[in-house]
């Protein structure tokens, strides 16, 4: 029998970014016995580095701002594939997760009536992002972390105990999810620190783990997002939705080599940053996609004219979409027109004074000045696009955050659905607010609906543990193989062949590597012992980054069309046909298996909230039957 | 443009230890963290070593290098020339776990300590309304990334573990002024800053502002001015009487 630390609890929330401590503080509030686990220490996950800001229609800039424009905006950046529950959700309830958090104590920038400051953002038709300058991400994460404390002093007060109620297991990996028949029973990990073994039992666990950005070579993700939930998550039998769309963020850093894919926040181009070629030129003007025209300015005057009377024109192309700002990017490298080490220009420098760029921009002026010796006030930066964002992850009931598994919840950037094919920039953060508490609602009322706790079987505890010392002792038959080389040689794949173009020959071959990566997964063997030991922990990450590339992969080859984060040169056109399907992938436990199935018509005031005109776009002729302006 | 460079990293966990040698290659625009990185891939695949963001923000990879408390994210290594021995040990005031990690519980058994924001309880979400110039202060300490390498330096800690029970360290006694001076928050926390959180211990060396990588002027801005407010409500008589006054009066009702 295997020696493993054992406790229970009611919920356990795996992730303490924005939607895991979120979702740990409704569940508390609710009364529950309530674990977080993560695998760095407290107050560093991800969500500390969001730069932009959080979207939210309080309209304090611009009064015209409400959920309904939200709605809109999150839809037409999503290309229409989004979860239109999730959507409207979301854009109803983001001004009061927002406000919520000045409750806890945050420290908003504020507009001159002393109210939340908003900022512009890409694809957000008003200022509507509530935003710290350019570090939002840690005013977010730092307040729920004291939140959690507050809840913790009050637990004390009243207990003599802080962790009564609330507990943060910290640098501690989960590794599986335990189930009793076919619900939820309990999650097995390790600490990393002693690498000893660690068991908890709980009837719900709620997954907010972040992202899969580390199965690509160029990214602005750190090395927790090896898409643990969603391996989690598949391995239990939850299904995974829109993996094949991927974010890259055009504007990452490109030079020097060793920080190349760290992010440059879209902040810049919102407080009036420009993007250019090598000639000089602002080449997004040559971008404007047909469905984009009636919104963004064609001309430098209108473009210019638009950040101080946004009521008279249109905006600037520099904040179109994610997807097609890296696209043009890509193209204008590709065309020979890229800055000296394959970028493009990103210029702030010229277009307003040193002090306000030191203002408005803090750490990017910092984050360049101390990475690449460059002087933002002085000269342009150099920028790529650089994955951002998995917009696919576990496909979730939107009211509940309920996966398929009875007692498995999914919020923020391991939930699928809600971004649709294209996050906009500043949706993230609000979406872990919005959905880290609904998950936390969902599992509290959940568990209090169970009639008998479920419970964990040792064989599976057994298992577990079994698999997670595999490294250690090696079991395939081939020569050693080295975490490093596998992951390195995995990351330059799903970079080269799975990247932000991609075509059917160069996705089978990614395919390809997967498969052979996976039979040289048995020999992988790291050296030392279990205490706090990198290649041990690298080698049990690859396995879910492995599960996840796949899932990346054979999704990619299957939808054959283009649409925000999934662009096939092969098939360059986005397609109606293609817009209400959804490709779901589950697993067998060795291999993945990817399905169609269609996407629920979205309600009829919702879709009624959108101009005919602009639903032609997107939509076939047989679904636009029951729009009041194809009756008219 | 690539060189091999000499390294020194502690190895070890909290019972012995040393400094191990390694030669390693260095590229153009590498900070330390990337040359940790490449001996974790090449030489020293079990080396412990914490870090998240790589650009400064997260506060996860402090350490000591020739001695000086620094984030290795953001130390190039153009700030050393080629033949230096560049020593990377794991920070000094903190027990070692292993390697470059330490146990640095103390700060969040100390960020408990604090009472936290304490709103008018009448005052509903949404209506919160504070200038930009009064909100200022506090946002300034609220860029604290919590690298905790301001606890690291301080001397009344560093060297001197008998102090750590009574001490809170820069760091929270500077949440401590940054709840103080939060434009809407109710609580009076001049008493607690002294007799729970020590910072009578201070001496206002400035040690913990010159090693702090986001150049928060801890010292300045925020130790001093609540040792000022303290002060100013230890000897104020009229503070004094005031106190005693709503101390009684709030015991009657
Ligand atoms: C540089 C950058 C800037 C960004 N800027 C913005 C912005 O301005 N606005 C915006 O809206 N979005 C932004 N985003 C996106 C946004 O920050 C993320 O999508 C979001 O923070 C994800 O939050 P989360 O709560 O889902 O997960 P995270 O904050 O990533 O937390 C994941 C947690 O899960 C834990 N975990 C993972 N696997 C395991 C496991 N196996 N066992 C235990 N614990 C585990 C981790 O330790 C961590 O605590 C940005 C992203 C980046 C990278
Ligand atoms: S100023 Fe005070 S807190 Fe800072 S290092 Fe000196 S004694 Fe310590
Ligand atoms: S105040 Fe500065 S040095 Fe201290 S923990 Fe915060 S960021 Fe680090
Ligand atoms: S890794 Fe985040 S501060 Fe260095």
């Amino acid at each position: 029998m295997t020696q493993v630390e054992r406790h229970t609890y009611d919920v356990v929330v795996i992730g303490a970014g924005g939607a895991g401590l979120r979702a740990a503080i409704e569940a508390r509030q609710r009364g529950l016995r309530t674990a977080v686990v993560c695998k760095s220490l407290f107050g560093k996950a991800h969500t500390v580095m969001a730069e932009g800001g959080v979207a939210a229609s309080m309209g304090n800039v611009n009064s015209n701002d409400n959920w309904q424009v939200h709605f809109r905006d999150t839809m037409r950046g999503g290309k229409f594939l989004n979860n239109w529950r999730m959507a409207e959700l979301h854009a109803r309830e983001a001004p009061d997760r927002v406000w919520e958090l000045e409750t806890y104590g945050a420290l908003f920038d504020r507009t001159k009536d002393g109210r939340i400051s908003q900022r512009n953002f890409g694809g957000h038709e008003y200022p509507r992002l509530a935003h710290v300058g350019d570090r939002t991400g840690l005013e977010l994460i730092r307040t729920l972390q004291q939140k959690i404390v507050s809840l913790q002093q009050e637990d004390h007060k009243e207990t003599g105990d802080y962790e009564a109620k609330i507990k943060v297991f910290q640098e501690c990996t989960v590794t599986d999810l335990l189930k009793d028949g076919d619900r939820i029973a309990g999650a097995f990990g390790y600490w990393r620190e002693s690498g000893r073994f660690i068991l908890f039992e709980a009837p719900a666990v709620v997954l907010a783990t972040g992202g899969i950005g580390k199965s690509f070579k160029v990214t602005s993700n750190s090395w927790e997002y090896t898409g643990d939930g969603h391996a989690l998550a598949l391995r239990a039998g939850a299904t995974l939705i829109n993996m094949e769309f991927i974010q890259f963020h055009p504007t990452g850093m490109v030079w020097p080599p060793s920080v190349k894919g760290i992010l440059v926040t879209e902040g810049v181009r919102g407080d009036g940053g420009v993007l250019r070629n090598s000639d000089g030129k602002r080449f997004m003007f040559d971008y404007i996609p047909e469905v984009f025209k009636d919104k963004y300015a064609d001309n430098e005057e209108e473009a210019d004219r638009w950040y101080t009377d946004p009521d008279n024109n249109r905006r600037t192309p520099d904040l179109l979409p994610r997807d097609e700002v890296a696209r043009a990017i890509n193209s204008e490298v590709k065309a020979g027109r890229g800055s000296p080490h394959g970028g493009v220009f990103l210029d702030i420098s010229s277009r307003m004074p040193a002090e306000e760029i030191r203002r408005r921009l803090p750490s990017m002026h910092h984050q360049f000045k101390e990475l690449a010796d460059v002087d933002i006030t002085a000269e342009p930066m150099e920028v790529g696009p650089t994955c951002h964002y998995v917009m696919g992850g576990v496909e979730v009931d939107p009211d509940t955050a309920a996966a398929k598994v009875p007692g498995l919840f999914a919020a923020g950037e391991v939930a699928g659905g809600m971004h649709g094919s294209n996050r906009l920039g500043g949706n993230s953060l609000s979406d872990l607010l919005v959905f880290g508490r609904r998950a936390g609602m969902g599992a509290a009322d959940y568990v209090d609906s169970l009639a008998e706790r479920p419970a964990v079987a040792q064989s599976d505890v057994d298992a577990a543990a079994e698999k997670a010392v595999r490294p250690f002792d090696p079991q395939g038959d081939g020569v050693e193989e080295n975490p490093y080389t596998l992951h390195s040689e995995l990351q330059q794949s799903m970079n080269d062949l799975v990247g932000i173009i991609r075509k059917a020959d160069e996705i089978r071959q990614a395919l390809e590597k997967i498969e052979e990566i996976k039979s040289r997964v048995p020999n992988i063997a790291v050296e030392g012992h279990r205490q706090f030991n990198p290649g041990w922990h690298l080698a049990i990450d690859l396995y879910n980054m492995i599960l996840v590339s796949e899932c990346v992969a054979k999704a990619a080859l299957l939808r054959e069309e283009s649409r925000g984060g999934h662009t096939r040169d092969d098939h360059p056109s986005m397609n109606a046909t293609w817009r209400n399907k959804l490709l779901v992938c589950s697993t067998d436990g060795t291999d993945v298996s990817v399905v169609e199935q269609p996407q629920i018509p979205m309600r009829q005031e919702l879709f009624e909230l959108f101009e005919i005109g602009e639903l032609e776009k997107y939509y076939t002729d047989e679904e636009l039957a029951a729009h009041p302006g194809r009756n008219a | 443009m690539g060189y091999k460079a000499q390294f020194r990293v502690w190895r070890g966990d909290d019972e012995s230890g040393e400094l191990r040698d390694y030669v390693i290659e260095v590229n153009e625009g590498e900070v330390v963290l990337d040359i940790i990185h490449r001996l974790q891939a090449t030489q020293a695949p079990d080396l412990a070593v914490r870090w998240n963001c790589k650009a400064g923000k997260c506060g996860s990879c402090s350490a000591e290098i020739n001695g000086k408390p620094r984030l290795m994210c953001m130390t190039r290594m153009s700030t050393f020339t080629e033949d230096e021995v560049i020593t990377v040990t794991p920070m000094r005031t903190f027990p070692v776990v292993r390697d470059l990690v330490t146990d640095v519980s103390f700060n969040y058994t100390k960020a408990r300590e604090v009472q936290s924001f304490t709103p008018p309880p009448d005052l509903k979400p949404g209506e919160y309304r504070m200038q930009q110039v009064d909100v200022e202060r506090s946002q300034e300490f609220r860029k604290c990334i919590e690298c905790f390498l301001c606890q690291n330096t301080c001397h009344v800690i560093r060297d001197h573990e008998e102090n750590k029970e009574a001490f809170s360290g820069p760091r929270f006694l500077m949440r401590v002024a940054e709840l103080e001076m939060h434009p809407l928050d109710t609580a009076d926390r001049r008493d607690a800053a002294q007799d729970e959180h020590g910072l009578g211990y201070c001496n206002i060396t400035k040690c913990c502002t010159e090693v702090c990588p986001e150049h928060i002027k801890i010292t300045d801005n925020a130790l001093i001015p609540m040792k000022e407010r303290v002060a100013g409500r230890r000897y104020d008589p009229v503070v004094w009487l005031g106190n005693k006054l709503f101390r009684r009066s709030s015991k009657k009702s």
